[in-house]
């Protein structure tokens, strides 16, 4: 099963048999795209959306042909399109912002292992639950017996998936027993986190869970479940009709067999889906009360209330992070610019390359090699990479504006300087780095503040900082306004006055 | 620029001296000498290469050929050099640039005591109070707090003076020092050199100011043409 367009190319080719071979094949592409286009827009579309980062069983790139998708949500995706009438069509949308998209309407209908909450039920309109799931715990070999519970791993670091039922578990395991929750953008690095013990849990969902334990050696799966949820598709609220036809569908494929069916391709059949799906046709609604997590979604000023301290954490990290990864950012920017203006021709070569390397390559892939690629050489902690990646990336930015600097003190300055007696490194020191020092403070400023933005990226990392607290709160909320407009407070409280100190000096200097 | 000890008797001894600009020997043959006390004019039109010479003297730019003996070291032609002879050469050799070059980010007094702190071992204090009492001297003790930039040209020039002289150099070397002033500072800076010339310090400046020249009572040596006249 696959959402790619139904069309016979051989029949068409096989009618074009005595043209010449390289027409024919022309003929017959055009032929196909024109018929593809006509069929586009002939049939509706199935907008569907989800994440292919997230793999199987869920979706993922064919192994075989990567422009295919496979998994069980494609099957689904598939299934409610041939009842509508329409054509399945794929919008790639990232797992944590799917409930953003979904009330846009980006797409028609969400599916992605999407899990049923009552704050989902409370902003969008929710199909009934089409699949049951146990949230567990996943462990090293070595802590099979001491890590079974979460109330065993307090002050240990959990990993899990943001945006899901289990970090809300986490969330609240934090108050309550201690545990640290660090959140991941996907599924795969938690377990391999896991395994190269920077996390001591990982808490997710058993298909999730049972996927992690096979791509990695030396996990283990605890029995005891902690909770229970449900996959469900999401839409627009708007949406209501078209969710009660999909409601029928999958109601109808309950009871005839073929979602069963589906399940059992992708390995996911258990006992405890025929129970839901008896609860599922027997309820008028299909909603499902969670039987773990917070019961009832808060209000958007409850939940502003709730999570502002941690916004404010978050803004302290990134202050934190964002300060000492500047530091480090000037100690080598100052040593690499000195190198280039006084350092001997190889020295210069290789200080220009590393400035150049790290100017043309993305900050973002820099940080996931120094975290990720290089986590079999050295495993750095998450704040040490992003203080690491950040400071070095920066440190050539920095020595640029060095360089220009140092190189802009008028050259009668020198000679006064060498007039006089001092040496090289007299005269750098008193009077062409003060001098620099001055030309490159309005540059750094702007440096300094693009740096603390920039720092977001770390939450790639696994670094919880302010931007990631404030997707986390938005995500939770379901709502964007609140919580963008305090995150943009809290990063222009941090920037503004530095620029303003910036102006004082300056103008300081000035008046002499 | 090969540095020696240097053996003989006067301050300053300029020796068959070439001058290259670029590609192009401006100056060639040039020699004259000046002993403690004396004061020398080296007069001709702009591009006759008298900045240039005071460079050299200075140290700050090689020769092309020749030789310069001055308060003790002797520079031959090549690359300018650095290391403890040449900044012995620096120690003993003040220059007054044309435009000043003070430090732009010190006031006048840290303009004049840096190098006695950071070239001579001398105290900050002790340093400070010398300081003040050369811009005393040269009429700008008022002015030690200012930065440059908010120094008249006379007075930018009188703190140059005080910072060269602060290291007790042998030789003053100035650069058009009349280039900034009005007749009543030109006749006060005339007698301002008559006076460090007359304590025992060697004093050579390139002008093309003939009057100020005769003021100084200062013997002459005109460059003309690439050649000596």
């Amino acid at each position: 099963m696959s959402p790619s367009l139904p069309y016979d190319g051989a029949a068409l080719t096989s009618s074009l048999v005595l043209v010449p071979p390289a027409i024919a094949r022309v003929v017959a592409i055009v032929a196909a795209v024109a018929w593809s286009v006509g069929a586009r827009a002939q049939t509706p579309e199935l907008r569907w959306g989800g994440d292919s980062e997230g793999g199987a069983p869920f979706v993922e790139a064919d192994p075989q042909d990567p422009t295919k998708l496979v998994g069980f949500d494609v099957e689904i995706a598939a299934l409610l399109a041939r009842e509508l009438g329409r054509v399945p069509r794929f919008v790639q949308v990232s797992f944590t912002t799917l409930e953003a998209s979904a009330a846009r309407g980006d797409f028609d209908i969400g599916l992605s292992g999407i899990e049923d909450t009552p704050a989902r039920r409370a902003r969008l309109a929710v199909t009934v639950p089409y699949y049951e799931f146990r949230e567990i715990l996943t462990v090293r070999e070595a802590d099979r017996g001491r890590f079974r519970t979460l109330a065993d791993l307090r002050g240990r670091r959990v990993a899990t998936l943001g945006a899901t039922l289990a970090f809300d578990m986490l969330a609240a395991a934090q108050t309550e027993h201690g545990v640290i929750p660090v959140t991941y953008e996907d599924d795969v690095h938690p377990y391999s986190d896991l395994a190269l013990g920077r996390v001591d849990a990982v808490l997710l969902d058993e298909v999730l869970a049972a996927r992690g334990v096979r791509r990695n050696a030396g996990l283990v799966n605890q029995d005891a479940d902690l909770g229970v949820g449900y996959y469900v598709g999401i839409l627009a609220p708007g949406q209501a009709a078209l969710r009660d036809r999909i409601d029928d569908i999958l109601r109808q494929a309950m009871r005839d067999g073929r979602l069963e069916a589906t399940f059992r391709r992708w390995n996911m059949w258990n006992e405890d889906q025929p129970r839901l799906y008896a609860r599922v046709l027997a309820s008028p609604t299909g909603e499902m009360v969670p039987t773990s997590a917070a019961a009832v979604a808060p209000g958007p000023w409850e939940a502003t209330r709730r999570y502002f301290p941690a916004l404010l954490q978050a803004a302290l990290i990134t202050i934190v992070l964002s300060c000492a990864a500047m530091v480090l950012a000037v100690v080598l920017g100052v040593l690499i610019a000195s190198g280039r203006v006084y350092g001997a021709r190889p020295l210069r070569a290789a200080l220009t390359g590393y400035v150049e390397l790290m100017r043309g390559t993305p900050l973002l892939l820099q940080l996931l090699v120094l975290y990720f690629g290089l986590a079999s050489v050295i495993q750095l902690p998450a704040f040490v990479a992003a203080f690491v990646g950040l400071g070095l990336n920066y440190a050539a930015y920095e020595s640029e504006i060095y360089r220009g600097a140092l190189e802009a003190v008028p050259q009668g300055q020198l000679d006064a300087a060498r007039a006089l007696g001092f040496t090289d490194a007299q005269t750098l020191a008193l009077v062409r780095g003060p001098q620099a020092f001055r030309l490159a403070l309005a540059p750094m400023t702007n440096d300094f503040v693009a740096l603390l933005k920039d720092s977001s990226l770390v939450s790639l990392i696994t670094v919880v900082e302010l931007t990631r607290q404030t997707t986390i709160f938005a995500a939770n909320i379901g709502s964007w306004l609140v919580p963008g407009a305090l995150c943009g407070a809290l990063y222009l409280a941090m920037s503004l006055p530095l620029a303003r100190l910036a102006r004082r000096l300056e103008k300081g200097w000035k008046r002499g | 620029m090969t540095l020696r000890q240097a053996q003989g008797e006067p301050t300053l001894d300029v020796h068959d001296v070439a001058i290259r600009r670029g590609e192009r020997i401006i100056l060639e043959g040039l020699r004259f000498s000046a002993a403690r006390g004396e004061l020398v004019a080296l007069m001709g039109e702009s591009g006759t290469g008298k900045t240039s010479v005071l460079r050299a003297i200075a140290g700050l730019d090689p020769i092309a050929a020749g030789e310069i003996q001055v308060a003790g070291v002797c520079l031959g032609p090549g690359r300018t050099a650095r290391g403890p002879l040449a900044r012995a050469l620096h120690r003993s050799v003040g220059v007054v640039f044309q435009f000043h070059h003070l430090f732009a980010h010190r006031t006048a007094l840290d303009n004049v005591w840096l190098a006695p702190v950071h070239v001579l071992g001398q105290s900050r204090a002790e340093a400070e109070r010398r300081a003040r009492e050369l811009l005393e001297a040269l009429g700008v003790g008022g002015r030690a707090g200012a930065h440059p930039h908010e120094l008249s040209g006379g007075e930018a020039q009188r703190v140059a003076i005080a910072r060269a002289l602060a290291v007790e150099p042998a030789v003053l070397l100035m650069d058009e020092p009349t280039a900034s002033l009005d007749a009543a500072r030109r006749t006060d800076l005339a007698a301002t050199l008559r006076r460090l010339a007359t304590d025992g310090r060697t004093i050579v400046i390139a002008t093309h100011d003939g009057e100020f020249v005769r003021a100084c009572g200062s013997r002459t040596v005109t460059l003309r043409g690439g050649a000596l006249e």
